[in-house]
């Protein structure tokens, strides 16, 4: 059943993948270089070009280049292949979902084990060794929930979002893959194959970001999103290199085993940089370096600056992806090497300031905003950086009950915001919209509901998780604590003003779009909207649901050792003890973040560009993100750019061939060019040279005899 | 007597050298086309007949297999030939690569077909012999005869600056390879044999050891290319055909490595592990540099000459760390680069045979014409960047591993190449394939034919097939590499043990 699982989607990609290959092989048909060659000299217009689409997709694209060209009314192209494609990858996802559930109470149940079914060998050296393998306990069972269920749903609702897109088999394809390699990365049993499955989910969002290829925004912000992950994997890479050091394997089993006698200062040390750390030192060092992955997959200060750009991919990606499940990867892998966190306080305290940075610090950009889609991605990072405080103050199964609201809410939101784009012709910006709750009644509650769910409305969802997050950061111990608590209080206001900002720009007030788009503005197919209602559940329910499980009185039944807690950690009973205003301190900054936001865009919607005037300066850092990109864009990318042509240019070309190959040569030839001159072929210069040659000879010979 | 199947394989392509300068005469349509069959067959045949070597092979034996022996030159040196683990996937890495080569030249090569299709196949016996050779003279033979086919393919069929370029190929190594010819007449004076298999067994005086370390390393640096005297490799590949570029990049590189395998770390240990710093050092700055340098390149083959630098830093760091992970890890990698890279060149000269360009401007928007290429393209360029699933991630992985237990400075900067190495493979990809198709030029462009799927898919079935599942490679080269780096911590601790001694 899990093998099912994991490579249904698999099994799913590759026909998808195939379709599309088909389709696109019989749109452009191939053919041997010399043909290729007559066709550019003598006919340069492409008769044979039979892809009638492509200029009609282009002209869109270009019409619109920020905007989601889905006015192409191209549907009919490309036959029966799309529909294939749609319905066997959706199918399976949906056959997927079912069994996942039905693995997430048989695990979930008191009496489930966890354990581990073996697929395949695959990389052995030595005494490393990592092999394809499904670990299946209760925190991977809460995983597969979360990335099948928002999958299937993603995949139900592309069907009619992407109905005109002509490449849907392709964007099929890529949203398999991504789930593949999704649940190879929750359900890894070793460092290697997590590995595998965190470098295959970048794969899959670098290509579904830059899946309108024609655009140059989409493949910037592409290559930014493999890349800026790149620099995470770095760390993680190192610090599964660090962790093979010191436990001499990469499996958890036999990690989680061993973590106490390495914290206690095992005989193997880790020598970085002419210094030895042992014991908690060395996993410090360790943690932190697998933390910068994290870090980099979850969108987290420093190295969150791809995720904003990455909504330049289509939305319902955005929603599986950017939102759901592959940023939530960094939040797995820290709950899943609890035993090793635990051990390495240092590194957690590092965890709790980042977490609270980014939720403070994305929480305030995300208050001006103009993009619907940016607004929400900046809560993502923000909800990400929750996330990480529960996990910094050693609450690990508080954060993963955040990740598993957060998805159903995060991703009703996501659709919710691409339902309506649909409606006003692939406009995002929320400057032109307004007034569209009557146009589109339904994808408004439920963005309404997800909203809710989102600020922590008292028992919808986020009203369980995020609360006890921040009651976790005031019974928590650590010196990042105090920090942690004070700025998610301050982040959750802003949360609730900018989400309240985003409805009611969207929704209420005076219609700002043109009035042909607004006589256009329809609501979205039920193949849309069945997901919403599903997700809209689970943004409701989930909290008062599943809370007892995950946090409350039958955790310790329900985890049954998927997360390690160490013997002084007791923050989950000690974060229900915490005083009433502290419980209902999330509650007030809701509420005021609601006001604020309803008196500015709706009672008195003059006031917001009365502040922005006022305050130009902090205006213009906040809607330019702290200048991130520039900053990087100066220290990182021009003088890396610069390096690379200096030892290009002045390294290999005047320095080693100058002074090598090349000087080396044209010193020879200057000598030859020098010995060639004594070559006159007359005879007496000869003769001349040879009488002098012989008058030194007889010379020397006197002289030495 | 077993048949000897060594000479077999190495001496057909020769065969069919033969066959082509003998029996074929003229230049006509007919004679070209009998000329590349008959060079196809050959390579073909010699590929199915190599399986054999696999097949026979026993991965559970470290030592040398299929081992052939005859006296030459007066006996005091042999024609000895053998495999074991370490040398036996070359042998079938080049056998595998000269079919699609043959195929690549297929309607590229025009002129002069008859000596290109003989240069290849005198060249594909020396490279097999080089891996199969047991004697140091008969190695040395074969590792220089392989420059003078390579010579006349770059400096014959290649570009517009085709004769600088090979003259630059030809001194640059052969510089290094006249201090390895003064190397083994030292070794045959110390150890009276020129047998490689007696020399494994001999123990060099320390002394001795670094001065045949150094003047093997100019050999095989200059070969691999180690930074600093990589300067020749751009070059050869930008004017070389494809089918040049493939090979040289797929298997000439290789040798090098192959040699610190085989010379350097089992009969020089003390000095290897004397001079590892250095060559950690040059690894380190060959990776990082040489991803700077490919970022800025604005010719296709260039970049991935330069991503062949990078990458061959990585073998020469696993290789040096003497742990099982990076030497395995080092072989591994030679392997896999050999079929990503070659593919690489490959699909650089599917456009070229189009456009007749490698300029990266001069593409764009490919995938609008050519999906089974962007296909193509991006398994290879995610091999290149070492995602995990590809053959690419296996040898990366598994250097890096051995240099993080060696030294974490080297592990530290290495791994850096992990991010380089995305930014320009990335990079280069976006402008040729990715965008809109805008050029005139590339407006009535074709995707591959049916010769050009044939080439590339094998190469991409393999490159993921190695990549989930390497331990069919693997498998074969454990007990060679157990052995040999059991041998070299021993010889390395013996010394220390003899020094603490004299020390007291």
């Amino acid at each position: 059943m899990y093998s099912a699982i994991v490579f249904l989607p698999l099994f799913g990609a590759i026909i998808a993948g195939l379709i599309s290959l088909a389709g696109a092989a019989a749109r452009h048909p191939g053919g041997s270089p010399a043909h290729g060659a007559e066709d550019h000299a003598t006919d340069s217009f492409a008769p044979r070009h039979r892809g009638v689409h492509a200029p009609a997709h282009h002209g869109a694209a270009i019409a619109h280049p920020h905007h989601e060209p889905h006015a192409e009314s191209d549907a009919a192209h490309g036959g029966h292949g799309p529909g294939a494609a749609e319905i066997v990858t959706s199918a399976f996802l949906v056959i997927c979902a079912v069994l996942s559930w039905i693995a997430f109470f048989r695990v979930g149940a008191n009496t489930g084990e966890a354990f581990t079914v073996p697929v395949l060998r695959w990389i052995e050296s030595g005494a490393l060794a990592a092999g394809w393998a499904l670990r299946v306990d209760t925190l991977t069972a809460v995983m597969l929930v979360v990335v099948t269920t928002v999958s299937a749903l993603v995949h139900v609702y592309s069907i009619g979002y992407m109905s005109h897109d002509p490449h849907r088999p392709r964007f099929f394809a890529y949203l398999s893959l991504f789930t593949f390699a999704m649940l190879m990365l929750v359900t890894a049993d070793n460092l290697v194959q997590m590995f595998f499955g965190w470098e295959g989910v970048g794969l899959a969002s670098y290509l579904l970001i830059g899946f309108w290829y024609h655009r140059p925004s989409a493949n910037a912000a592409a290559m930014k999103a493999f890349i800026v992950n790149r620099v995470g994997d770095f760390g993680f890479a190192l610090g599964v290199f660090g962790v093979f050091v010191l436990f001499g394997s990469v499996e958890f089993s036999s990690i989680f085993a061993n973590t106490q006698a390495v914290a206690e200062g095992g005989e193997v040390g880790l020598r970085i940089f002419g210094s030895v750390f042992t014991g908690e030192g060395a996993l410090t060092v360790v943690c932190l370096l697998l933390f910068m992955g994290a870090m980099g997959k979850s969108a987290q200060v420093p190295l969150h600056t791809w995720l904003p750009d990455a909504m330049e991919g289509p939305t319902p990606v955005s929603a599986l992806i950017h939102a759901a499940t592959m940023v939530t990867a960094g939040v797995f892998m820290v709950a899943r090497l609890s035993p090793l966190f635990e051990h390495a306080p240092d590194a957690l305290i590092v965890v709790t300031v980042v977490g609270a940075i980014t939720a403070f610090f994305a929480a305030t950009v995300g208050l001006v905003q103009n993009d619907i889609k940016r607004v929400i991605a900046y809560s993502t990072c923000s909800q990400l950086g929750y996330m990480f405080v529960a996990l910094g103050l050693g609450a690990y199964s508080v954060a993963i009950f955040h990740l598993f609201t957060h998805a159903f809410f995060k991703a009703l939101l996501f659709l919710g915001a691409g339902s309506v784009i649909h409606a006003v012709s692939d406009e995002q910006d929320m400057r032109r919209m307004g007034g569209l709750r009557r146009v589109i009644p339904v994808t408004y509650a439920m963005m309404l509901v997800g909203t809710l769910a989102l600020t922590g409305f008292p028992f919808t969802a986020g009203y369980y998780s995020k609360d006890a997050i921040i009651e976790a950061a005031y019974a928590g111990h650590t010196t990042a604590a105090g920090l942690a608590f004070v700025l998610t209080v301050v982040a959750a206001a802003f949360t609730s003003f900018y989400s309240w900002r985003l409805v009611f720009m969207t929704f209420h007030g005076k219609p700002r779009a043109s009035a042909e788009v607004m006589e256009h503005a329809h609501e979205s197919a039920s193949v849309m909207l069945i997901p919403l209602y599903v997700l809209a559940a689970g943004a409701l329910l989930a909290g008062i649901a599943f809370s007892g499980l995950f946090i409350g009185e039958a955790q310790e039944g329900f985890w049954k050792g998927a997360l390690f807690f160490g013997p002084e950690n007791e923050i989950l009973e000690e974060m229900h003890h915490a005083p009433f205003w502290v419980g209902i301190s999330p509650f007030v900054a809701m509420v005021l973040g609601f006001l604020v936001a309803l008196w500015f865009y709706i009672l008195s919607p003059d006031t917001p560009r009365r502040i922005g005037e006022q305050h130009e300066g902090l205006y213009r850092f906040l809607l330019n993100k702290w200048y991130f990109d520039e900053l990087y864009d100066f220290l990182f990318v021009r003088p890396v750019m610069a390096l690379g042509r200096f030892l290009w240019k002045r390294g290999d070309g005047w320095l080693i061939d100058g002074f090598g190959p090349d000087g080396v040569s044209a010193r020879v030839l200057d000598v030859t060019r020098n010995v060639v001159k004594l070559q006159t072929g007359y005879v007496y210069h000869y003769a001349f040279a040879m009488l002098i040659g012989v008058a030194i000879l007889v010379t020397w010979m006197m002289f030495a005899g | 007597m077993h048949w000897p199947i060594l000479s077999t394989v190495t001496f057909l392509p020769l065969v069919g050298a033969a066959i082509i300068l003998f029996f074929i005469h003229g230049d006509e349509e007919v004679h070209r086309r009998n000329i590349r069959h008959v060079a196809l067959g050959v390579t073909v045949v010699t590929f199915i007949v190599s399986i054999m070597i696999w097949t026979g092979f026993d991965p559970a034996n470290p030592g040398f297999q299929f081992v052939e022996e005859a006296g030459w030159l007066g006996g005091f040196m042999s024609y000895r030939m053998g495999v074991d683990g370490i040398s036996m996937l070359f042998v079938i890495l080049t056998t595998f690569l000269m079919p699609l080569c043959i195929l690549a030249s297929w309607e590229s090569v025009e002129h002069r077909v008859k000596e290109y299709m003989i240069a290849f196949l005198v060249l594909e016996t020396l490279m097999i012999g080089v891996f199969c050779s047991l004697d140091l003279v008969l190695f040395y033979v074969f590792f220089e005869g392989g420059l003078i086919p390579m010579f006349l393919i770059i400096g014959v069929w290649g570009g517009p600056r085709r004769v600088y370029s090979a003259f630059k190929f030809f001194l640059y190594t052969l510089l290094g390879s006249v201090l390895m010819l003064l190397a083994i007449m030292a070794m045959y004076w110390e150890a009276g044999t020129t047998s490689i298999p007696e020399l494994l067994q001999h123990q060099f005086p320390a002394s001795m050891q670094t001065w045949l370390w150094l003047a093997f390393f100019a050999s095989f640096a200059v070969k691999m290319p180690m930074w600093p005297v990589h300067t020749w490799l751009p070059d050869a590949h930008v004017e070389a055909p494809t089918a040049g570029s493939v090979v040289l990049a797929a298997i000439l590189l290789k040798m090098g490595g192959y040699g610190f395998l085989r010379f350097s770390i089992p009969m020089f240990p003390l000095a290897s592990a004397d001079l590892a710093p250095l060559v950690f050092t040059l690894s380190v700055v060959a990776i990082v540099y040489a991803s700077l340098v490919a970022l800025m390149q604005e010719d296709m083959k260039k970049l991935i000459a330069y991503s062949s630098v990078a990458h061959m830093g990585f073998v020469t760091m696993g290789v040096f760390t003497g742990t099982m992970q990076g030497v395995q890890g080092g072989i591994f990698q030679m392997l896999s680069h050999g079929l990503v890279s070659g593919a690489l060149f490959l699909c650089v000269g599917v456009v070229y045979d189009r456009l007749h360009t490698r300029q990266i401007d001069a593409y764009g928007g490919l995938v609008n014409r050519m999906p089974w290429y962007a296909l193509t393209f991006m398994v290879f360029t995610m091999a290149n960047v070492g995602l995990p699933g590809t053959s690419g991630f296996v040898g990366e992985f598994l250097t890096l591993v051995g240099a993080f237990q060696a030294n974490t400075w080297v592990a530290v900067f290495a791994t850096t190449g992990v991010i380089l190495s995305a930014c320009y493979a990335l990079w280069l990809y976006r402008r040729v394939v990715f965008g809109e198709l805008e050029k005139e030029s590339l407006r009535s462009i074709l995707d591959m034919g049916t010769r050009e799927k044939v080439i590339l898919v094998p190469l991409i079935v393999l490159t993921l097939y190695f990549g989930i599942y390497p331990a069919a490679l693997m498998d074969v080269t454990t007990a060679a590499v157990d052995n040999l780096v059991n041998n070299y911590q021993a010889a390395i601790s013996g010394a220390g043990a003899t020094a603490s001694l004299l020390g007291h």
